[in-house]
């Protein structure tokens, strides 16, 4: 039987493979490390390079040649199909991410390269070397082909970078497998056998790690997002979840989105800008509560008056990633090393009770919204009348406040306890499309007018005067309720109970 | 000689020894030990040795209070409050406060007992003065009710129970309960709000705090003659989660179970905090230390008279007024007071063995003062237990296990808002025996390791993952921990008997009222330092 066309097969699978390992290493760099040119660049040229260290190292490959070929091939399977959660773990829990990926992509990039120049070889004597040269390369390329029209198309939106990654690797075993059969009479009959078994081997490895992988923690927690999962922790405090999609990244915790990069500004502007803009003069010193993405902290820095920022939040694990994650560090403009910026790990409500220290011209309020007992002691009378000690008499504060449409008996609720705390109160809302209608409260001890201007030298993508000035009225639907609405106390904690009661419809 | 299964059985059921029965007590990884409580100093007066008091060890004082709980600290807060300085008071535990008492571990404060006080009525005025004086009370209403802070109201959530593997908000179970049962339970609380709006024919409510002032109309008196669980099946109630409910509040307030409560006691933790039928009943004030907090005010208000480790063994009443004769337990020195008058803040029980002369002319009969015994542990955890499921109602102030015979745990930083990371439980169990004095026997023959096993065996029931977190258990015994409301005994006479002096000693204590709460032993130290004073 003349076996060459099916070995054409095989050159085709490995173009294919190989080309899926490069997309993938590319692909996941640019979602982790952000600034897509330049990773895929790096990586495309490194892979090329890398093939031609692979192709010239053939030649030292003198006997034996079908038997190296296949051990290559179960050895691509293994670094290929293990590539992408190697990376996402590396990235997790190393520093030097970048090492292992270049180190990654330089292997398999060399074991690629050394295989076309074996399979020509072994090929040699079945065809002249003008056909040889010509059947090889095609098929080479019409599988590269293949991979980059499957790639974007099918495999990442269906199968998600882990999972892609581990069946190419399983495939590229299953072919290695197969070529025991194809080559069978170039082999040495005893080493058939071991070979079938360490494919094997490998294959049923992936996937089990396939199959674990898929109920244990990364891709289960796939099927609950709609985009790809780049980065994900389990802290002291919660699950932190960051994701990459075609519009941006969005970070979540617990499941609940925080952010996406392609409309926080929109979120970010409208809390920050008209609270700063309430305080009577200039402010030097603002305190961010929550934010530990560094977003709200980007907007105060805008401000050349401001001298000191303190931000103020629990969890140290989101604030190291919001200067350590490129992309997240490139969104926030490095907010949280700038040298005005002092970076605290506490519960808010705890440090506001213990702490003495001067006090601020603004406050931001940036926590999550108020969906269990330890977020609605936040929104409390107690909490508002603790921060209020630690404000300026002329001092102006926003809040994110939750929902005045999705749930709009809690977004009231949290006016009025500010009120009751002895503050003057202007709520607002604005449209933020990630999270629909979004509203917030801005507050300060003495009565005072909505800001009406946005001085002309302060960069912004959302907000100006019109815009501003429109986020104080209030459509019917979102409006004030009718009926009482209590009061949010550390002993009823009647915002947790709204809160429950409005979002459970959505669910 | 008891092995682990027969403990674990005696004090948590058998269903829940079996389920823990695994070898040997795998308690090695935790610290701890069996702290205050003397049980033994307290057993020297029953040795009735003879104490002589060397002739420079005595020392004048005008009055001499015996006795370093609510009752003795409120004696001495009002002495010292109305300006007079000429009083000692001495406690023989190291620790002041009684079962008041609290302890400190890294910036984490928590109670060894009673750990909260129901907001008094307006009425309460001396109780109101205190509060003010210690900053509690932010304001007053148009109808001039207390407006307390709200950091220092039970945060909520306040309560939850743990049922068959999930937790619950609440205290009644509310889950699966059937429609008999919720009937039943709406039967009770109007049977509990025809008490609560009650008036004798003088406008006296039947249940009000302090006792004093409650009326002594014979309907009332009548319910003191039946237990409150005969109490319910007069009125046939018998869902099991109504009897869980009421033995729950037995044990929790009283140390005994339904079936020992006087009803007039049962009815009396229902009604007496209810202003009128139709209202809530009165919040809680609490703090991380529990009532530490009012034992480190009147700490703060007295210091200066205050003798710890000292314990009185003999009270010698005489013409000029009464020799107090005492032992420092650290030195093992004697020593003596020659006082005019002594406030005796010690349980009753004990006057038989320390006044000289009290058991020839008895002015009332002490063995009826009958106490029980609780022992507490407290838990010190790197982090927070977890539940069995994630959406189970979450850690709350007060948690309770339905299918225990512990009343569960209060957890410590609840009410300062640290909701992660290290804090402190304190569990409770009381002893609940049918024979009160077998109850203390059985707890003190328990060291530290059998009683440590008794509270993580109870609790892994609900927390997996409780002995990983726990680095250190703390256990005190307290043998007589609080005086027991049994049918029969409130209103037999005896304790108005005890409240007249006996010569110069004049008698405060909780044991007074019958029912062992601040507000009661407030009262008895109140009214003792003014017959003093008088």
């Amino acid at each position: 039987m003349n076996r060459t066309p099916l070995l054409f097969i095989n050159v085709f699978v490995i173009a294919t493979c190989g080309l899926v390992y490069e997309l993938l290493a590319g692909t996941l760099a640019s979602y982790v490390l952000g600034d897509s040119v330049t990773q895929f660049s790096i990586i495309i040229g490194l892979y090329l390079f890398a093939m031609g260290v692979g192709s010239w190292l053939s030649r030292f490959v003198e006997n034996n040649v079908a038997e190296r070929f296949i051990e290559i091939e179960i050895a691509v399977a293994i670094l290929g199909g293990t590539s992408a959660p190697l990376l996402f773990l590396a990235f997790a829990n190393l520093s030097y991410f970048n090492l292992v990926l270049y180190g990654i992509v330089f292997g398999i990039g060399t074991l690629v390269g050394l295989e076309i120049p074996l399979l020509m070889r072994i090929l040699k004597d079945e065809l002249d070397f003008k056909e040889l040269v010509a059947r090889v390369l095609t098929f080479d390329y019409i599988g590269a082909l293949a991979a980059s029209l499957l790639f974007p198309i099918f495999l990442v939106p269906t199968l998600g970078l882990v999972r892609t990654s581990l069946v190419f690797g399983i495939l590229n075993a299953s072919v290695a497998i197969w070529g025991t059969w194809l080559l069978l009479p170039l082999l040495k009959p005893h080493k058939v056998k071991l070979l079938r078994i360490k494919a094997g081997i490998v294959i049923v490895l992936l996937a089990i790690a396939a199959i674990k992988a898929d109920y244990l923690t990364v891709l289960a927690e796939e099927a609950l997002f709609t985009d790809t999962i780049i980065y994900a922790k389990s802290s002291s405090y919660q699950r932190i979840i960051v994701t990459r999609g075609r519009a941006g990244f969005g970070l979540f915790l617990n499941g609940n989105l925080q952010f996406n990069s392609f409309d926080e500004y929109r979120y970010h502007e409208a809390l920050v800008h008209p609270a700063m803009l309430s305080f009577d003069e200039k402010p030097k010193r603002v305190l961010v509560l929550g934010g530990g993405d560094g977003l709200a902290v980007r907007e105060i820095l805008k401000y050349d008056s401001v001298e000191k920022v303190v931000l103020v939040d629990l969890d140290p694990a989101i604030t190291e990633l919001s200067s350590k994650l490129p992309i997240l560090a490139e969104l926030n403009n490095n907010a949280l090393k700038n040298e005005r910026v002092e970076v605290i790990n506490a519960d808010a409500f705890v440090w506001l009770d213990d702490n003495k220290i001067e006090p601020f011209d603004v406050a931001i309020v940036d926590f999550p919204d108020p969906n269990n007992f330890a977020l609605g002691k936040l929104y409390s009378t107690r909490f508002y009348k603790l921060l209020k000690a630690k404000l300026r008499p002329e001092a102006s504060l926003a809040i994110q406040s939750t929902s005045p449409l999705y749930a709009r008996n809690s977004y009231w609720c949290i006016v009025k306890t500010i009120e009751a705390s002895g503050f003057n109160v202007k709520p607002y809302q604005t449209t933020v499309p990630s999270f629909g209608v979004w509203g917030y409260v801005l507050a300060k001890l003495k009565p005072f007018e909505a800001p009406k201007t946005i001085p002309t030298d302060l960069p912004l993508k959302f907000l100006d005067s019109n815009s501003m000035a429109s986020m104080f009225d209030f459509p019917l639907d979102e409006a004030k309720p009718k009926e009482e609405i209590e009061i949010n106390r550390l002993d009823n904690q009647s915002l947790v109970r709204y809160y429950e009661a409005e979002w459970r419809r959505f669910e | 000689m008891l092995t682990r299964r027969d403990i674990l059985k005696s004090f948590l059921g058998l269903p829940i020894a079996l389920s823990a029965c695994k070898t040997g007590f795998p308690v090695s990884d935790i610290d701890g030990e069996i702290v205050g409580a003397s049980n033994n100093i307290g057993h020297i007066l029953r040795e009735k040795r003879n104490f002589e008091v060397p002739l420079d060890n005595w020392k004048e004082t005008k009055v001499a209070i015996v006795g370093g709980g609510i009752a003795g600290l409120t004696a001495a807060w009002k002495l010292k409050s109305e300006g007079f300085d000429d009083f000692q008071l001495l406690e023989l535990e190291q620790k002041i406060g009684g079962t008041s008492a609290s302890g400190t571990s890294e910036s984490i404060s928590y109670p060894w007992g009673a750990h909260y006080l129901p907001v008094p009525f307006k009425e309460n005025a001396e109780l109101v003065r205190l509060l003010d004086e210690m900053s509690l009370i932010e304001s007053r209403s148009e109808t001039g009710e207390l407006v307390i802070p709200e950091q220092f109201l039970t945060r909520d959530p306040e309560e939850r129970v743990f049922y068959k593997g999930r937790w619950y908000e609440g205290l009644y179970l509310t889950a699966g309960a059937s429609d008999e049962d919720l009937r039943e339970l709406k039967a009770f609380q109007t049977l509990i709000s025809r008490w609560v709006d009650w008036r004798d024919s003088d406008g006296k409510r039947a249940f009000v705090v302090p006792i004093v002032n409650c009326s002594n109309d014979s309907e009332v008196l009548a319910l003191d003659k039946i237990s409150f669980a005969d109490w319910l099946t007069k009125n046939e109630l018998k869902s099991p989660r109504l009897i869980w409910y009421c033995d729950y509040a037995c044990r929790d307030d009283y140390g005994l179970r339904l079936d020992q409560t006087s009803a007039w006691a049962g009815l009396f933790y229902f009604c007496s905090r209810v202003p009128k039928s139709g209202e809530e009943s009165q919040p809680f004030l609490t703090f991380p230390e529990g009532n530490g907090r009012f034992v480190n005010h009147f700490v703060l208000k007295t210091k200066e008279h205050l003798n710890r480790a000292q314990i009185a063994v003999e009270l010698i009443p005489n013409e000029k007024g009464v020799e107090v004769v005492y032992l420092d337990t650290k030195t093992n020195q004697i020593n003596g007071l020659h006082a005019e008058k002594v406030i005796f803040a010690a349980p009753l029980f004990t006057t038989n063995y320390l006044i000289r002369g009290f058991r020839d002319n008895p002015t009332f009969d002490p063995t009826l003062f009958q106490h029980n015994s609780w022992f507490v542990a407290n838990l010190f955890l790197k982090d927070r237990p977890k539940n069995n499921f994630e959406r189970d109602f979450p850690l709350s102030w007060d948690n309770v296990l339905y299918e225990s015979k512990s009343l569960g745990y209060v957890v410590a930083t609840h009410q300062k808002g640290m909701d992660y990371g290290a804090t402190v439980l304190t569990y409770y169990y009381p002893m609940a025996e049918k024979d009160l004095r077998q109850g203390m026997q059985k707890l003190l023959s328990l060291d530290w390791k059998e009683l440590a096993e008794i509270c993580l065996t109870d609790l892994e029931q609900a927390h997996k993952n409780i002995r990983e977190v726990t680095t250190r258990i703390d256990i005190m015994r307290w043998g007589h921990a609080m005086i027991s409301p049994r049918t029969n005994f409130l209103w037999s006479g005896e304790r108005e008997k005890a409240q007249k002096p006996f010569r110069n000693i004049h008698f405060a204590h909780s044991d007074l009222s019958g029912i062992a709460i601040f507000e009661e032993a407030f009262h008895h130290g109140l009214r003792a330092a003014k017959e003093v004073l008088a």
